[in-house]
C-alpha cells in the first residue's frame, strides 16, 4: 500500500532509527513511535500551535510535517527543555508568572518562544505579542504568558 | 499555626510536569495491543438513514471490527436525561437524548453512523472512506424562528413544532405595572454563543481485563465519576469493577461535562467485546460538530421604567437554540431566564422563552452556559433607556443596584439547581465605584474623549453589571489522610482542567494542619481514590469541593489533636499544628511528628479501644443549601477604526466579588482567560451555519480564537463578600470573566460612534458586520 521508508533521526540529543509510513505526521512519530508525549497536537491543521518543536532548532508545526522529512535531521521537543526538578529558565518563568492553567498548549508556547528569545533577547511587549501570536491559548488570556517572556528574557540574559 | 497559606498567591503545584511534558493526559494512553478507533459521521444535517454498507472494509487488512447501529443490540440505548427539568409550574418539556449511533434519520451534521476499530488511526480513518452509508437528504431545521413556524421540518418526527420546552416563570404582575411606567421600551436581541474550543479535542482509551474482570476508562471527562456509575450500569457491572480516571484535562469550559457522548459509551463496549484495549481521540473537525457547544436565542424584551431611572418590571420572551437533542434539560435557558435579573431589583418580571430543537449540534453548557444571553439583554435595555432618559450609563446601574441591606434576596423564581434564586450575599456598589475610579470614567468622559473626537478619533467607553449564580449543589467529598511520611495526601471526586485544584485544594488542607502546600499531594478525578462525587461545572470546585477539603482536613485536625493530647498528655487546647509537627505551645521539646503520629493511629499489633478508627484520615461531605451569588463590574475603553472597524480594546478593567479568595493568582488568570473567551465571543467568535445545517467555518482557519494580539492587559481588583452558605465563605468564579463581555462592547462602540445613532442588539460582532450596522443606519 505504502512503501514503508527508514529514517535516522535525532531527538533531544539522541538517535532514534525507525521504518515508516511517508504520510505518517511528525508528530504522531513523537507521540507515538517515540513516545514523547509532550507534543500536543490540538487542530492538526497547522493553526493552534501546541504541536512546535524545533527542527534543526527552527520552530515547526509538527502536524504539518511528515516524519520522512526529517530524516537525518535534528529534532527537540519539550522533553529536551528542563525536567520538573531542573526547570529551563523559560519554564521557571512560566511557573512564576502562572502563564499556564491546563498546560496543554504550553509546550507549544515554549517551543516556540526558544529561537524568538534567542534572535530577540530583550523584546519589546509587542513583540512579545507578535511572536505568541501563532499558538492558541484558551485558559490564560495570554497576559500572563507575555509576563513569562519577560521574566524568560531577564532570567536568560542574567544567565 | 505556621505562616498563612490559605488566600496566598502560591505558585502551582503542577506545572512542573505540565511545563516538562510529563503530565498525563488521554491521549498520552499507549497500552499494549490497543486499538483505534475513527467514526463514520454523517455529513447532512438532516437524512433518512437506509443501509450502512460496512461489507467493503469488515476484511480490510488492519481492521478489527466494524459496527452500526444494529449491531448494538439492546446496549443501543437513547442516553440519560443528565438534568431533569426543574419543578416549574405549567411547564413543557419533551425529553429527547442522543443515541450512541443514528438509526433511521440523522438529525445533525457529525452525528456517528459506524465505528470503526483498527491497529491504528490511520487505518481506521482509510476505512471509513470505504463505508458507504446510504443518506437521503431531508429539509434541515436551521433558523430558529423558523423552526417554530407552522410549516417548518421536524427534527424529530413525532415532536409538534420542534418544541423541546416551554417554559413560563415570572415574579408580581408585569401586565399591571406596564400601565404606570414612564418608559415603555421594547426591543428584539439576538446573542449567539459559540463552542468552548478547548485545546485538547475530547477522548477515550478503555480497557478490559478478564482475568481481574475490572473495567479502566480514561476519559476527557468533568465527571468521572457519574461516568463510572452510568457505564457500569449500562455494560451490567458492578460499580467497583470500572475504575474511570480523568487526568490532566486540555481545558474544559462545559461541554466535557456532557454526558454520556456516544464515544463514551461505545469505546468501554467495544473493549470488552474485543478483549483489546481501544482508543478514540476526537480531531478538531469532529470537535466542531461532535462536541457540544453553545449557540444564539432571539429575545423580545421590554423594559417598564420611571422617569428617573427605576426598573419598574421587564418581560422577556425568547427562544433557545438547543440543537438536535437536549441531553441537559432546561439549564442553559433557565441561566439566562434567571440571569438577566443581575444585580437589580426588580420587582416585577415576566419571563417566557421556548426551547427548541434544530438540525445542529447539540447545546450544552459552555462558561457561562446562557448567562450571557440574559444579561445582555438586561444591559442593553439599561443602556438605552439611559440614552432615552438622558442618563449617565453608570448612573442608571447604581439606581438600581439591589441595596447591601437586600440579602439575602428572593427573586422568586427558581434557578438552575432547582431552588428559588436567592442572592445569598452581595454588595454592589462599591464594586461599581472601584471600577468607575480604575479606568478613570469622570476624567475619560469629560476631558479625555472630547479632546480626542475633537481630533476624529472614535473613542468610547463602557461600564457594565453582572451577577453570576455560582457553586451549586449537590454536594462533593473529600479524603484527607496524613501518611507515615508526616506527608498529607488529599482525594477529591471532582476533575480538574486547569483550575490549579492541585494547589488550591492543598492550600486549604495545609492551612488547617500546619503543613507545607508542597507536602499536600492532591489527587482528582480518580473513581478509585473517591467515588462519590458529581463533577467540575458551575464554578463550584472551589466552592463545594474546596469547602469538602476544609471539612476533611478540620477532621484530621480534631484526630491529631485528640491523640496527641494523649500521647503528650497535655490538654488539646495547648496544642498546636505546625511545621509538620503536633506540639505543646511554648513547649519546643515536647512535639510528635505528624507522620509518626500517623503510626501510632495504626497500630501493627495490640489492641485498640472499640470503636476506634484507624489512622489519621477523614473523609467528609460538603452540600450547600443553595448556590452563591458573585458579582462583578467590568469597563473598558475602545478605540473604532472608521476604516477597518477593527476594534481596538485600550484598558480594561475587572472588578469582582467572589467572597473569600484561596489563591489570588489562580483567581486572576481564571479571571483573565474569562475575559478572553468573552472577547472572543463578543467580537470574533461565530459558528457560521448555511440553510442546510452545515457549519461553514468548522476550523480554526475561520473559526476565529483570540491570539495575544487580540486580548488586551487586563486590570482587576477583588471586593469580598463572604458567603454565608459555606464556611469558608466562597463564591465561584469560574465563568465570571466570560458572561457580560458582549454587551460591554455594544455600550462602548455605540458610545466611540458618537455621531451614528447606532443600537447594538446583536453578538457576536466583527468589522465586518460592524460596517453593516453602520452602513443600514446611515441609509
Amino acid at each position: 500500500m505504502h512503501q514503508a521508508t527508514t529514517i535516522q533521526v535525532t531527538v533531544n540529543g539522541s538517535s532514534h532509527e525507525r521504518t515508516v509510513e511517508p504520510r505518517l505526521l511528525l508528530s504522531d512519530f513523537l507521540r507515538h513511535e517515540l513516545r514523547l508525549t509532550g507534543t500536543h497536537v490540538g487542530c492538526e491543521h497547522g493553526v493552534c500551535g501546541a504541536c512546535t518543536v524545533l527542527l534543526d532548532g527552527e520552530a515547526v508545526r509538527s502536524c504539518l510535517v511528515f516524519a520522512v522529512q526529517t530524516d537525518g535531521r535534528e529534532i527537540t521537543t519539550v522533553e529536551g527543555l528542563g525536567t520538573p526538578d531542573d526547570l529551563h529558565p523559560l519554564q521557571q518563568a512560566f511557573q512564576e508568572a502562572h502563564g499556564l492553567q491546563c498546560g496543554f498548549c504550553t509546550p507549544g508556547f515554549l517551543m516556540s518562544l526558544i529561537p524568538f528569545l534567542e534572535e530577540n533577547p530583550n523584546p519589546s511587549e509587542g513583540e512579545i505579542r507578535e511572536a505568541l501570536s501563532g499558538n492558541l491559548c484558551r485558559c490564560t488570556g495570554y497576559q500572563n504568558i507575555v509576563e513569562a517572556v519577560r521574566l524568560a528574557a531577564e532570567k536568560l540574559q542574567g544567565s | 499555626m505556621s505562616t498563612r497559606v490559605f488566600g496566598q498567591p502560591i505558585r502551582r503545584q503542577e506545572d512542573p510536569r505540565l511545563l516538562t511534558g510529563r503530565a498525563l493526559f488521554v491521549d498520552d494512553i499507549d497500552l499494549p495491543g490497543m486499538l483505534h478507533v475513527a467514526f463514520v459521521r454523517s455529513d447532512f444535517a438532516h437524512a433518512r438513514l437506509g443501509t450502512v454498507d460496512v461489507n467493503a472494509v469488515r476484511d480490510r487488512p488492519g481492521v478489527a471490527a466494524v459496527y452500526t447501529a444494529d449491531d448494538l443490540g439492546d446496549y443501543w440505548q437513547p442516553g440519560p436525561l443528565l438534568v431533569p427539568p426543574p419543578p416549574i409550574e405549567r411547564i413543557t418539556f419533551n425529553q429527547r437524548t442522543q443515541v450512541p449511533l443514528a438509526k433511521g434519520k440523522v438529525h445533525h451534521v457529525g452525528e456517528p453512523i459506524a465505528v470503526v476499530v483498527a491497529e491504528s488511526r490511520y487505518l481506521a480513518e482509510d476505512a471509513v472512506a470505504e463505508i458507504f452509508a446510504d443518506l437521503e437528504p431531508l429539509d434541515a431545521v436551521v433558523d430558529l424562528e423558523a423552526a417554530v413556524a407552522p410549516d417548518s421540518p421536524l427534527v424529530h418526527d413525532d415532536i409538534e413544532g420542534n418544541l423541546a420546552a416551554h417554559v413560563i416563570q415570572e415574579k408580581g404582575d408585569y401586565q399591571a405595572v406596564r400601565g404606570k411606567a414612564d418608559l415603555l421600551l421594547e426591543r428584539r436581541f439576538h446573542y449567539d454563543h459559540g463552542t468552548a474550543a478547548a485545546m485538547e479535542n475530547r477522548g477515550v482509551v478503555a480497557a478490559w481485563d478478564e482475568r481481574g474482570q475490572r473495567l479502566q476508562i480514561w476519559d476527557t471527562t468533568q465527571a468521572p465519576i457519574p461516568i463510572r456509575n452510568g457505564l457500569a450500569g449500562m455494560l451490567g457491572l458492578s460499580e467497583s469493577q470500572v475504575q474511570v480516571v480523568a487526568p490532566f484535562l486540555g481545558g474544559g469550559f462545559g461541554p466535557k461535562i456532557m454526558m454520556f457522548y456516544p464515544e463514551e459509551v461505545l469505546i468501554p463496549w467495544i473493549a470488552m467485546r474485543l478483549g483489546r484495549p481501544v482508543k478514540w481521540i476526537e480531531d478538531r473537525q469532529e470537535n466542531f460538530f461532535a462536541t457540544t457547544q453553545e449557540r444564539d436565542q432571539v429575545h423580545e424584551a421590554e423594559l417598564a421604567m420611571t422617569r428617573d431611572g427605576r426598573i419598574l418590571g421587564i418581560r422577556d420572551v425568547f427562544l433557545h437554540d438547543t440543537g438536535a437533542y437536549a441531553p441537559y434539560g432546561l439549564t442553559v435557558p433557565i441561566n439566562s431566564q434567571c440571569t438577566l435579573l443581575g444585580p437589580y431589583d426588580v420587582p416585577h418580571y415576566y419571563s417566557e422563552f421556548k426551547a427548541v430543537f434544530t438540525n445542529k449540534p447539540i447545546v450544552t453548557p459552555y462558561r457561562g452556559a446562557g448567562r450571557q444571553h440574559g444579561v445582555f439583554v438586561m444591559e442593553r435595555l439599561l443602556d438605552l433607556a439611559a440614552r432615552e432618559l438622558g442618563l449617565d450609563p453608570v448612573e442608571i446601574r447604581r439606581r438600581n443596584y439591589l441595596p447591601s441591606d437586600a440579602f439575602p434576596h428572593n427573586h422568586q423564581i427558581i434557578y438552575q439547581d432547582f431552588t428559588p434564586l436567592t442572592y445569598d450575599s452581595g454588595n454592589y456598589e462599591p464594586i461599581l465605584d472601584k471600577a468607575v475610579e480604575m479606568i478613570g470614567y469622570r476624567d475619560f468622559v469629560s476631558e479625555e474623549q472630547p479632546r480626542l473626537r475633537k481630533q476624529g478619533r472614535r473613542v468610547g467607553i463602557g461600564v457594565v453589571s453582572y451577577v453570576e449564580g455560582t457553586g451549586i449543589g449537590p454536594y462533593e467529598g473529600a479524603r484527607v489522610t496524613v501518611q507515615a511520611s508526616g506527608k498529607v495526601h488529599l482525594a477529591t471526586g471532582v476533575g480538574t482542567q486547569g483550575q490549579g485544584h492541585f494547589t488550591s485544594f492543598a492550600q486549604v488542607v495545609a492551612e488547617q494542619l500546619g503543613v507545607e502546600v508542597t507536602d499536600v499531594s492532591v489527587t482528582t478525578g480518580d473513581t478509585a481514590e473517591l467515588h462519590w462525587g458529581t463533577g467540575t461545572f458551575a464554578s463550584r470546585g472551589a466552592v463545594v469541593a474546596g469547602n469538602a477539603c476544609h471539612a476533611a482536613a478540620l477532621e484530621v485536625r480534631q484526630k491529631i489533636l485528640k491523640l496527641a493530647s494523649e500521647e503528650l498528655e497535655v490538654a488539646e487546647e495547648d496544642l498546636e499544628l505546625r511545621d509538620g509537627k503536633v506540639g505543646v505551645r511554648g513547649v519546643p521539646e515536647k512535639v510528635i511528628a505528624l507522620g509518626e503520629l500517623a503510626q501510632l493511629a495504626n497500630p501493627l499489633r495490640g489492641a485498640v479501644k472499640p470503636g476506634t478508627e484507624p489512622g489519621l484520615e477523614a473523609t467528609t461531605y460538603f452540600g450547600p443549601d443553595r448556590g452563591a451569588t458573585a458579582a462583578g463590574v467590568h469597563a473598558m475603553i475602545v478605540e473604532v477604526d472608521p476604516e477597518t472597524w477593527l476594534v481596538e480594546c485600550k484598558r480594561y478593567v475587572v472588578v469582582h466579588d467572589c467572597g473569600t479568595v484561596i489563591n489570588p493568582l489562580i483567581l486572576e488568570g481564571q479571571i483573565e482567560g474569562g475575559v478572553a473567551q468573552g472577547i472572543g465571543n463578543a467580537f470574533y467568535e461565530h459558528l457560521v451555519f448555511n440553510s442546510e445545517g452545515q457549519l461553514m467555518n468548522a476550523s480554526f482557519m475561520d473559526y476565529l480564537l483570540p491570539t495575544a494580539t487580540d486580548v488586551p492587559p487586563i486590570e482587576s481588583a477583588h471586593l469580598v463578600t463572604p458567603s454565608p452558605l459555606n464556611p469558608l465563605g466562597i463564591k465561584g468564579a469560574g465563568e465570571a470573566g466570560a458572561i457580560p463581555v458582549g454587551p460591554l462592547f455594544a455600550q462602548a462602540i455605540e458610545n466611540a460612534l458618537y455621531d451614528v445613532d447606532l443600537e447594538i442588539l446583536e453578538i457576536p460582532l466583527s468589522p465586518n458586520r460592524l460596517f453593516e450596522l453602520v452602513a443600514e443606519q446611515k441609509e
